[in-house]
């Protein structure tokens, strides 16, 4: 599919883009009139495994963990004390910890598809998957704040900023409302989105180039194996971003939580 | 040979998030190199601040596909 020969493209390289990642044409099989494709089977298969891998772990939970037991202890601590009790603070962070749990882990293990051979392909890398994580980000952390002051107390938290002289509001609380509710789900997702996007073309990019310059000869002889050698080194740099991704996302949803339950200064 | 402006734009948009990226990173080693202990304090301010400076860079690249 992504592999352009020389023969197949008429001796012209053909320069992946966002074709590569529009799989409507490639429909695994039909449930109804719907056609499922690849990312939605492995939106599916991530929630499988995130929860196969947790319920095994903790199934029989006992006061000295297993090796699983363990495994699932310390990646659940892990977003428990360093995303949950850092950021929301020891008050009230237990409530939103399962969520940011899974949320993590769902993020992390469809970004590592990105990387798994026979996959190959993250999940995020299809906007419409990052922004559905994102609304659901932003119903929880505007219904946890209207939930705790109230809608106009929420609002008045979120554009309203203190310590500035009400002069400046009519400047300021427009810019803080815009920033603080409508663009954060947005950057939120198009973060996530576009680095798998950008990651996942870059490997493209070099494994078909570096096809394309061996298929050409001469000087490709030597450029090709070495785009090769770079998408190694890029894959690496990939599972890096996977991970920071997660991380980035789960760490800003903790943060939009807890400014949401900030008190009045 | 062929191609779009709109890469070049983003060529160019690219460098403001870098050089953030890079003065970000840059404060954090020097912070832990000063003070190793306050090195997870400073990781997740350090990761929330490359995550709004490449928030920059990642709304660059949506626009360059979509304009």
């Amino acid at each position: 599919m992504f592999g352009t020969t020389m023969a197949a493209s008429g001796g012209e390289f053909v320069a992946p883009g966002p074709n590569s990642f529009d799989f409507s044409k490639q429909a695994l099989f039909h449930i109804g009139d719907t056609a499922v494709t690849k990312p939605m089977v492995q939106l599916v298969l991530g929630a499988l495994v995130v929860f196969v891998f947790f319920y095994a772990a903790f199934r029989r939970a006992t006061l000295v963990p297993g090796r699983l037991q363990f495994a699932g202890e310390s990646a659940y601590g892990m977003v428990r004390n360093s995303i949950g009790r850092d950021i929301i603070g020891s008050h009230d962070f237990i409530k939103f910890v399962p969520y940011l749990v899974t949320l993590f882990f769902f993020i992390l293990i469809n970004n590592a598809f990105a990387s798994i051979p026979g996959i190959q392909f993250p999940t995020f890398s299809r906007a419409s998957m990052a922004y559905a994580l994102a609304a659901l980000s932003w119903l929880i952390y505007n219904g946890v704040g209207i939930k705790k002051h109230g809608l106009l107390g929420y609002l008045k938290l979120q554009s309203v900023p203190s310590g500035v002289s009400p002069v400046m509001y009519p400047l300021l609380v427009p810019l803080e409302f815009f920033s603080n509710i409508l663009v954060r789900p947005v950057t939120l997702a198009l973060r996530l989105f576009a680095n798998m996007f950008a990651g996942h073309l870059l490997l493209i990019l070099f494994s078909t180039g570096g096809l394309f310059l061996l298929e050409y000869g001469g000087i490709g002889y030597v450029a090709g194996p070495l785009a090769w050698v770079l998408a190694i080194a890029i894959s690496f740099l990939e599972l890096l971003v996977q991970f920071l991704q997660a991380y980035v996302f789960t760490l800003l949803n903790a943060m939009y939580i807890s400014g949401a339950l900030a008190d009045e200064h | 040979m062929d191609g779009n402006l709109n890469m070049i734009g983003y060529g160019l948009a690219a460098i403001g998030p870098g050089v953030g990226i890079g003065l970000i990173f840059a404060a954090y080693i020097s912070g832990v190199a000063r003070q190793p202990e306050a090195q997870s304090r400073l990781q997740s301010i350090a990761i929330l601040g490359f995550a709004l400076a490449e928030a920059l860079a990642i709304i660059g690249i949506a626009l360059a596909f979509v304009l």
